[in-house]
């Protein structure tokens, strides 16, 4: 892993009903890296990326970033989270709008985000006139049109059908590499976590701590071929014993 | 037959319908027009007393709409302070509440002590048209998506631009839905209101044109006026729905058809 961009450093976070979500968490995230956060439901995953992004704050312990100060982030949520009322481009104007950049002056970026996505034809939709799949990627033009440091993907594929997943984790991989972008993923889908990251961090049942850290070794493109390959089911198996005993310890 | 020519079709011929048969049982047993005047006698007194008719539709107008910008303008204003401020809601809402529990007929006759007989109607039409839009676009400054809520936090927007870009257009479909039972309303209170000034023979509105009519037991000319306020509700009424469809029209889900 190269130098951490942004540390946690036993990070706890409990809420007002008393849950506690993590428990002296502690999580390095490499520039550059791609890194996946992998875990049962209600583990503290999400609360641990709302941490980094600064939704939330610890109850105890630090969130440390490299240049001692949050940079530009990109978060795209488990929904697609896009305004109804505005279309297609103003949403993506939305983070540059907020930093008082005109319509005109933003352009030129918004273009560009929507090239990234794909969707340059329909810049004049609305929301609910587009798929599912669509939505998503406006959400993720959205957060890529600050060209952030670091991108937070909060399970943002888990309500799309196979292929439109499939595709999407093609485009976010693509992204990843020609942006040169860290990305923290949040996930509960081993496949997809072994396809996309360079390193995962196995998390425990609720207060989640990481119980594993498995690096990715696939030298080449993440292709379909990869998905066929015997590393990637051997790295698979790994991450799926790794779930299991954490599900097994909260169950016994 | 398409579903478009039914929503019109099917109401207008039961309406028709009626009418004829209204008209028929006054013809048919020889009812006398003080006890129950004919749809076509309640037509042409409309026509006949226009003058009249049409001078107090218009003090009605005025009132309704006067009272219907003002509570646009307080209840959205009002509703923007709750939402910025936690502190105003909790020191106001229990007035607002308290003036929208009370029935406007027993708030009437105390304003028509302490104010010019125009302004207590236009002050009555007010209480009753506010309330709605009030509750209404609170609730819908309230209900802003929270993952938006997030985003905007995210990117470390100001109150104003969060107010501005995220919460008034969330409120939109409740405000526009507050004004239509507003709109409804302010007619309600402006009547009620001349009712109770009527007595004391000042106001020249339409509910005063009913009364005056019922002492000179010129039923046919109560029930144009009633035809009048009708109309006027249903105007309203479309006015505002119309408005709702061109606001909301291309994004949210109560301005649009399903696809079948």
């Amino acid at each position: 892993m190269s130098a951490p961009i942004v540390s946690l450093r036993d990070v706890s976070k409990s809420f007002a009903s008393g849950t506690l979500a993590l428990d002296r968490l502690q999580l390095d995230v490499g520039a550059g890296e791609f890194l996946t956060l992998l875990g049962p439901s209600g583990c503290g995953k999400s609360t641990a990326l709302r941490l980094i992004a600064d939704l939330l704050e610890p109850t105890s312990g630090a969130v440390d970033w490299r240049s001692g100060q949050r940079p530009e982030l990109g978060f795209v949520f488990q929904e697609p989270t896009l305004m109804p009322w505005a279309n297609v481009f103003d949403n993506i104007w939305l983070p540059l709008r907020l930093r008082r950049i005109s319509r005109a002056n933003a352009q030129k970026n918004i273009e560009e985000a929507l090239s990234l996505v794909g969707l340059r034809d329909f810049a004049n939709a609305y929301p609910r006139e587009l798929s599912g799949g669509m939505k998503m990627r406006v959400s993720l033009a959205r957060a890529l049109v600050l060209e952030p440091a670091i991108l937070l993907l909060d399970e943002p594929f888990a309500a799309l059908d196979e292929i439109t997943r499939l595709k999407l984790n093609d485009d976010v991989l693509r992204l990843q590499q020609e942006l040169r972008m860290t990305v923290v993923f949040v996930t509960h889908s081993v496949y997809e976590s072994v396809y996309l990251s360079s390193r995962i961090c196995v998390f425990s049942a609720r207060p989640g701590r990481v119980i594993e850290t498995i690096n990715i070794e696939a030298p080449g493109q993440r292709t379909t071929e990869f998905r066929h390959s015997q590393a990637y089911a051997d790295y698979c198996r790994r991450a799926s014993a790794a779930l299991e005993s954490t599900l097994a310890k909260a169950t016994a | 037959m398409n579903d478009r020519l039914a929503t019109w079709l099917l109401p207008l011929t039961v309406f028709i319908l009626a009418l004829t048969g209204w008209e028929a049982l006054v013809v048919i047993k020889g009812i006398e027009p003080y006890i129950l005047p004919a749809p076509s006698l309640i037509a042409k007194t409309i026509v006949n007393d226009w003058g009249v008719l049409a001078a107090s539709l218009w003090v009605t107008l005025k009132m309704t709409f006067a009272a219907i910008l003002l509570a646009i303008a307080g209840g959205a204003a009002l509703a923007i302070l709750f939402s910025q401020w936690k502190w105003v809601e909790r020191s106001f809402f229990p007035f607002a509440v308290i003036l929208q529990v009370t029935p406007i007929i027993a708030i009437a006759p105390l304003l028509l002590v302490y104010l010019e007989p125009n302004t207590a109607v236009l002050v009555c039409a007010f209480i009753v048209a506010f309330f709605p839009i009030l509750a209404n676009t609170a609730l819908g400054l309230a209900s802003a998506d929270h993952n938006l809520v997030d985003l905007f936090d995210l990117y470390r927007a100001s109150r104003w631009q969060q107010l501005l870009y995220l919460r008034l257009p969330s409120a939109l479909p409740y405000f526009l839905g507050g004004i239509r039972i507003g709109g409804g309303l302010a007619l309600i209170g402006a009547i009620v209101a001349e009712l109770a000034a009527g007595a004391s023979g000042q106001a020249t509105g339409l509910a005063f044109r009913i009364v005056e009519a019922g002492y000179r037991l010129n039923i046919p000319r109560m029930f144009a006026a009633l035809v009048l306020i009708s109309l006027t509700g249903i105007a309203i009424f479309l006015f505002f729905s119309a408005l709702s469809h061109v606001m909301l029209g291309r994004w949210h889900d109560s301005a649009r058809t399903r696809e079948q």
